[in-house]
């Protein structure tokens, strides 16, 4: 019954869309506002349709209804609720309709804003998302439909229908497969909806730069509106890929935080682009250059959203994400392929009108910086692009699989990443317009001292790679930059304005909050950055078969294996628990639990590290095996990574200063503003 | 003011130049930096079959090769951490291996049908969680003269269970 509702819900919220669409069109071409505020209706009708629809999956998931093929599939009776909650998620099925709510709560927020200065963008921002909604509500009624039941034929046969195929009796199941134990963990109530808020909200300004596009309203409009929803998107989008690095660094057993899987790049593809296009539109909003490449870079992210839905829900790379193969795979390609299509065809349309009349007159101009991080960013995005499609191309045209690994991707996108580092460090020096090398070398000698201090730190810390000292010195650089940014203004404002210094850096802050968030977003990339260095270029491990009492060695550690308990759970795991004390330069330090988990129901076990962080290191065990009964002796491997909760750490200081960026500012200076610079380019029209 | 500032400079061909040349000077090394990763980081992808076909030219060379993972061969050594196992040979398309009903349909297969080509594996490192019977084993590594795969990496798939319960006949 509740099943009949909830795809019920789903087919009305798809006719409401058509109808939305159509209302829309009808509306923009005659002119007639009534059609357009229908339609304006109906979008909003869309979110407490597909409401209902995933609160009926969720009940279903909760109360176990195992004759539905998809709560059979991703819950069984032993998962606590809160997992039960997030198969929502966990399959195919359900993370597509959860993907359409989002997007449908997004859109319905969008719908509600004042449109009184942006009227022509409406209809055309309805048809956009309704498209976009369009298509994901039919993956799910046509293809891939999560209140599908199950039906034992008259011949045994097992079938998936949502009505009874004749003579058919309902199947149903006792108990269901249960979530992948690789995804039994806390960090799959967050992950996965952080990278798809991060992937849908990514649509809206998207359907503002086409509504742009299509109404000819070509000025920076379009992006004043849908800056603080960019910003929000790529808050969500990096802290979702965070989320998966942490997850990935707890549970897949070696400490790897990024393994350059298939499906992590596909996440990280749209966050690049997207990142490039935070950078880019402030040089638009600047100096009212790059409006096309900013419209080129707005569809490129769209169709890369979509791209990474498609890779991560359709099995076509093998990959540890990928669960299913099925045949939502063709259309979404051909998705991709017509939304690409259109929006680039409507691009070249407005190509003129798009012209600047600016020009850049200096490479080392903070215009021309900006450039250049756009280019290293996409630099970056086609390092990804090309490893993924390698297999494929060699294979059409060599007849040979070819495909490229980690040590591709860090070799190809480590100079990269290194290039933006500095960057981060020179472009805040530079001036907008006119910078030449001489005035820039000037601006940077401060910093510079802070790189040399930097690099003789490490030196006498006893490093000794090369690229950890540069990479070092460029942290080094780039946090002397930012802290002389904070240091200038707050001076300047101390000076003008009589205020204290605290005050005034906190008044500077908050007065030109995407400024100086961006340049804590910047301290938190040299957090990361730290983190990264230390665990590529520093961890080590070892590994042994000791007896209780014994102990191993490792960098100034000393572990010592106490006792192993073998035992079961409630939720039907046998777990095999090892006590290990570690102690630190001769001083006891921590108990520390490595430990082996196997899952009864799926016969698949799990690997849970005893880990001990430091901000200097992680100590990380893994109970490898063990004697079977007496548990006499058991085998550990364990790494030390060096540094690596600065990676954490400087990703929260990242998303605090993305937020402080997207919250929003003091209006009325910016207000004016506006008005001025709309007026100025209505102007010139 | 930053307006005027622009509009005077605009129509410097110089200063075009300029940046094309550093455009031009970034896109090459970023092309240069691509290739020759590529070369550095390419893997064949094989399969058991190919990889017996044309093993003496393959050898000491990038492999990527699946294949199913044979229960009964599989043994770790725990004082050496080097783990062993064979793996018999499953198609490398993903058309072919729908045709023959699905990845578990044909892993299961592999594993029963003694006649197919097989290859011993040696890796040294943790025993993976899913390392078990009818798994799907992706590797990287070097075949050696010895006609032993030696892995660096091992990456396991079990997709007999997990969203494929089903077998793909039982689609309506």
């Amino acid at each position: 019954m509740l099943a009949n509702l909830g795809y019920g819900a789903l087919i009305i919220a798809l006719m409401v869309c058509i109808y939305g669409i159509g209302a829309a069109l009808y509306g923009v071409i005659r002119e007639k506002n009534v059609w357009v505020n229908s339609a304006r209706n109906a979008m909003l009708l869309t979110a407490p349709l597909i409401t209902l629809s995933v609160v009926a999956i969720v009940i279903l998931l909760i109360d176990g209804n195992y004759e539905l093929d998809y709560v059979a599939s991703v819950t069984s009776n032993s998962m606590p609720l809160y997992l039960k909650i997030t198969a929502l998620w966990g399959g195919q099925a359900g993370s597509l309709v959860f993907w359409s709510w989002l997007m449908s709560l997004f859109a319905s927020a969008v719908t509600l804003r004042r449109w009184d200065r942006d009227r022509e963008f409406l209809p055309w921002v309805i048809i956009i998302v309704l498209v976009t909604l369009t298509f994901f509500l039919c993956l799910n009624i046509f293809l891939e439909n999560p209140f599908a039941r199950l039906w034992q034929m008259s011949g045994g046969l097992i079938v998936k229908s949502m009505l009874p195929p004749s003579g058919a009796m309902l199947y149903m199941q006792s108990d269901g497969n249960g979530l992948n134990p690789l995804l039994r963990h806390f960090g799959m109530i967050f992950h996965p909806p952080m990278l798809y808020l991060g992937f849908v909200s990514f649509v809206i300004p998207f359907a503002f730069a086409l509504a742009a596009l299509i109404t000819g309203r070509t000025d920076d409009r379009w992006i004043r509106i849908t800056r603080r929803w960019t910003l929000v998107a790529w808050l969500f989008l990096s802290l979702g890929l965070v989320l998966g690095s942490r997850w990935a660094y707890d549970v897949l057993g070696w400490g790897g935080y990024w393994g350059w899987d298939a499906v992590e790049i596909s996440a990280l593809m749209p966050w690049l682009s997207g990142t490039a296009f935070l950078h880019s539109i402030i040089i638009q909003e600047k100096r009212n250059m790059l409006k096309q490449w900013n419209m080129a870079l707005i569809i490129l992210t769209y169709d890369l959203v979509i791209f990474a839905t498609f890779l991560t829900r359709s099995g076509v790379l093998s990959s540890v994400h990928a669960f299913a193969q099925s045949a939502i795979g063709p259309l979404f390609f051909a998705f991709i392929a017509l939304t690409f299509l259109v929006s680039i065809a409507l691009l070249m349309h407005r190509w003129n009108d798009l012209k600047s009349d600016s020009h850049m007159t200096s490479l080392f101009s903070r215009e021309a910086l900006f450039l250049l991080n756009n280019l290293l960013f996409m630099g970056i995005l086609v390092v990804c692009f090309w490893g993924v499609i390698f297999p494929l191309l060699s294979e059409v045209f060599t007849g040979q699989k070819v495909t490229v690994g980690p040590p591709y991707y860090k070799a190809a996108s480590g100079p990269l990443f290194a290039g933006l580092l500095l960057l981060m460090g020179v472009a805040p020096l530079a001036a907008w317009g006119r910078s030449t090398y001489k005035t820039l070398g000037r601006a940077i000698w401060k910093p510079a001292i802070f790189a040399i201090i930097g690099i003789g730190w490490a030196i006498v810390e006893g490093v000794k790679n090369p690229w950890a000292l540069l990479g070092f010195g460029l942290c080094a650089l780039v946090t002397g930059v930012i802290v002389e940014e904070f240091w200038r203004g707050a001076r300047a404002r101390q000076r003008t304005k009589g205020e204290n210094f605290v005050l005034a850096l906190w008044r500077l802050a908050g007065r030109n909050r995407r400024r100086y968030g961006g340049y804590i977003i910047h301290l938190g990339v040299v957090f990361m950055a730290l983190g990264i260095i230390g665990i590529e270029l520093f961890q080590t491990n070892t590994q042994a078969t000791i007896a209780q009492g014994e102990q191993i060695t490792l960098d100034g550690y000393v572990l010592k294996y106490e006792k192993l308990s073998i035992f079961d759970t409630e939720d039907r795991r046998n777990i095999a628990r090892a006590v290990v004390h570690v102690y630190k330069d001769g001083r006891f330090v921590q108990e520390l639990y490595p430990r082996r988990d196997f899952y009864y129901e799926s016969q698949q076990q799990m690997t849970i590290p005893g880990v001990r962080s430091t901000w200097e290191d992680d100590l990380y065990i893994i109970l490898v095996e063990w004697e079977p009964v007496s548990a006499e002796s058991a085998t550990f491997k364990v790494f030390r990574n060096p540094l690596i909760n600065w990676l954490w750490f400087g990703a929260i200081i990242f998303m605090l200063g993305a937020l402080a960026a997207a919250l929003p500012e003091k209006e009325g200076i910016v207000q004016i503003r506006q008005v001025k610079h709309s007026e100025y380019s209505t102007a010139k029209v | 003011m930053e307006e005027s500032i622009s509009i005077k400079d605009q129509s410097n061909p110089g200063n075009r130049l300029k940046f094309i040349i550093a455009g031009v000077l970034i896109v090459a090394a970023m092309i240069y930096l691509i290739v020759t990763s590529t070369k550095a980081g390419a893997q064949y992808f094989l399969t058991v079959d190919e990889l017996s076909a044309k093993s003496t030219s393959l050898i000491n060379r990038d492999i990527r090769i699946s294949g199913a993972v044979l229960g009964d061969t599989i043994h770790y050594d725990t004082e050496t951490f080097v783990l062993e196992f064979d793996i018999a040979h499953v198609p490398g398309d993903n058309n072919e291996i729908e045709a023959q009903g699905g990845l578990a349909a044909v892993l299961h297969a592999a594993v029963e049908n003694p006649d197919l080509n097989t290859l011993h594996v040696v890796y040294s490192g943790v025993k993976p969680d899913l390392l078990r019977n009818e798994a799907q084993a992706i590797m990287s590594g070097r075949l050696g003269d010895d006609g032993i795969f030696y892995a660096d990496e091992l990456l396991l798939k079990c997709p007999s269970k997990y969203e494929e319960a089903l077998p793909e006949q039982a689609e309506s």
